[in-house]
């Protein structure tokens, strides 16, 4: 019968075109990475790995996330679990906490240069409180560990809310009725926390790092805007590569760097995160 | 201390975290907007810490001599095709897997969400290779369509949800009073959809809107505003632009992304619940 196939065909432009602008860059990224004048060579491998800023620029991208992630994970739990409950106010506290949903990376930057710089909000505030003498420095490549900061400031800022929606969104979606059991057998709020309401926040918590992380790897337009080059990431060098040295080859390799890591990092969330459900478990 | 005021310490506490939290979301958006406004003397006055003299100078700075209002207009294009080519080949995609019991449709649906994870990077630096040869360097038609690329995953999952949530059975009672298919779907679901709909093309624009890595590498000329900002304010070696400048391209790029986080709040955590898990 005909009608087996309509579904197919509905699905065929979508996928098809995806695999044209995910599949045909990916080989050719390969391509460019790993030929020279149309055969197999290491040669801009070796270029872009005997650079010691290829490996500065994984070291500070691990490093940032690192510093971000796990922020980000237990700030968006503490609030969405602060925020999962009637009180006056709670409808605005929400749509505050989610402002930053659709605040770019480049616009969050420039905010938190706003706020941190010499003559910014927070020196000009804490030399008038009489808190500090001096300002404190966070740009410049002498300080390239307040610029470091900055960043994870601007992206745990950024980027918290998205977590916390997607932690959000779970809890509303655990069953009162679990909370009500335990509590009627004596289940104090801690008790409840670590034995129902974390184990079922299971998926969710494990979608939220899987996207903070992944989106990690490729941070950019935060790092450009605040620190430029002084710390280097993967995605900000093969920018560079790319647009001012103009070695494609050499920024696929920083591309597929990123790859990489994602693909790594999401095999070893799905096997160490597996989703449990409470009604599995005994 | 007895249990009332024990229960009231504990309230004030609470209230004390969340304005500290909405407070630390907020006031970078407000000092940001009002820096933006400032005149030079109240910025570089160590005693001031919020400005009280204003100047409109530095946005129309921005704005009309350093390129921003094309790159709004730039960016504004791009959006708008993206959405239409996303929602064009993203609608029956979704309504397949809304509607439709097939073979693999669970791994065609997780291939979709795992679609989503590919690194941009990885996307754009040969994708300026294949636009030379295609003329489509420097255009924003081809901006739109690596962008659809990373926008369409997104539509294909959340129409699905939207059509989901329509009840089948209207469309069925329309089938059985002789509408085809196709018609049932244009006259029942579509309609009721409509407002999910909106709200997921809100999305797309603001994705759109905010993407600076592929824009930057595939436009030189037609910049869309975050590649124009970008390269306004941070050269190759970073931080060129004077700091009030700075200011002023944070306020114009916000601006838009505020006000439509206030139209489409109501969806927000629904679709993101739905779309992400």
């Amino acid at each position: 019968m005909k009608t087996k196939y309509i579904p197919y065909l509905l699905l065929l432009p979508a996928i098809a075109y995806l695999l044209f602008f995910i599949g045909y860059p990916l080989v050719q990224a390969l391509y460019l990475a790993f030929t020279k004048n149309g055969a197999f060579s290491l040669d801009t491998v070796r270029r872009a790995t005997s650079d010691p800023t290829f490996w500065q620029a994984l070291k500070y991208t691990i490093l940032l996330a690192i510093a971000i992630v796990p922020v980000q994970l237990i700030l968006a739990l503490i609030l969405a679990l602060a925020v999962n409950r009637a009180f006056k106010g709670k409808d605005l506290t929400i749509y505050a906490l989610i402002i930053p949903l659709t605040i770019s990376d480049v616009a969050a930057g420039l905010i938190w240069y706003t706020m941190l710089s010499d003559y910014g909000f927070m020196n000009k505030l804490l030399l008038n409180l009489g808190l500090i003498s001096q300002p404190i420095h966070f740009f410049g490549y002498e300080y390239r560990m307040m610029e470091f900061l900055a960043i994870v400031i601007a992206e745990v800022w950024r980027a918290t809310a998205i977590v916390f929606v997607i932690i959000l969104a779970g809890l509303q979606m655990i069953s009162k009725e679990y909370l009500e059991a335990a509590e009627v057998f004596g289940a104090g709020y801690w008790t409840r926390l670590r034995k129902i309401v974390i184990p079922m926040l299971k998926p969710s918590i494990q979608s939220a790092l899987i996207i903070r992380t992944l989106f990690a790897m490729q941070v950019f337009g935060v790092v450009w805007i605040l620190a430029g080059r002084d710390i280097p990431v993967l995605a900000g060098e093969g920018f560079y590569q790319l647009t001012e040295i103009k070695d494609y080859g050499v920024a696929s390799i920083y591309a597929l760097t990123i790859a990489l890591l994602s693909i790594i990092l999401g095999a070893l969330y799905v096997k160490f995160l597996k989703a449990e459900y409470l009604e599995v478990r005994t | 201390m007895n249990d009332k005021t024990k229960f009231m310490l504990k309230k004030i506490a609470f209230y004390a975290f969340i304005f500290t939290v909405v407070a630390w979301i907020l006031v970078p958006i407000i000092v940001s907007a009002l820096y933006a406004f400032s005149t030079k003397q109240d910025y570089y006055d160590p005693h001031k810490v919020i400005p009280t003299h204003f100047t409109t100078e530095w946005v129309k700075t921005i704005l009309f001599t350093l390129g921003a209002w094309d790159g709004i207009k730039n960016s504004v294009i791009v959006a708008v095709l993206t959405i239409i080519i996303s929602f064009a080949l993203g609608i029956p995609a979704g309504y397949a897997i809304a509607r439709y019991a097939f073979k693999g449709k669970d791994t065609i649906k997780l291939s979709i969400i795992a679609l989503r994870m590919f690194p941009i990077p990885v996307m754009a630096i040969p994708l300026v290779v294949l636009y030379i040869k295609l003329n489509l360097i420097d255009t924003l038609l081809g901006v739109a369509l690596a962008h659809t690329a990373m926008a369409l995953p997104f539509v294909v999952l959340i129409t699905s949800s939207i059509f989901a949530g329509v009840d089948k059975e209207l469309e069925e009672a329309a089938m059985v009073f002789g509408l085809t298919r196709f018609g049932a779907f244009k006259s029942i679901t579509l309609p009721l959809a409509l407002p999910g709909l909106a709200a997921a093309a809100m999305f797309t624009f603001v994705m759109s809107w905010n993407e600076v890595f592929v824009a930057s590498i595939l436009t030189l000329k037609n910049r869309t505003l975050p590649a124009q900002i970008l390269s306004i304010v941070a050269g190759a070696a970073g931080g060129a632009a004077p700091a009030y400048y700075k200011f002023a391209a944070a306020f114009i790029m916000i601006l838009p992304a505020m006000l439509f986080i206030f139209f489409a709040r109501r969806y927000l955590v629904t679709m993101w619940g739905i779309t992400l898990r």
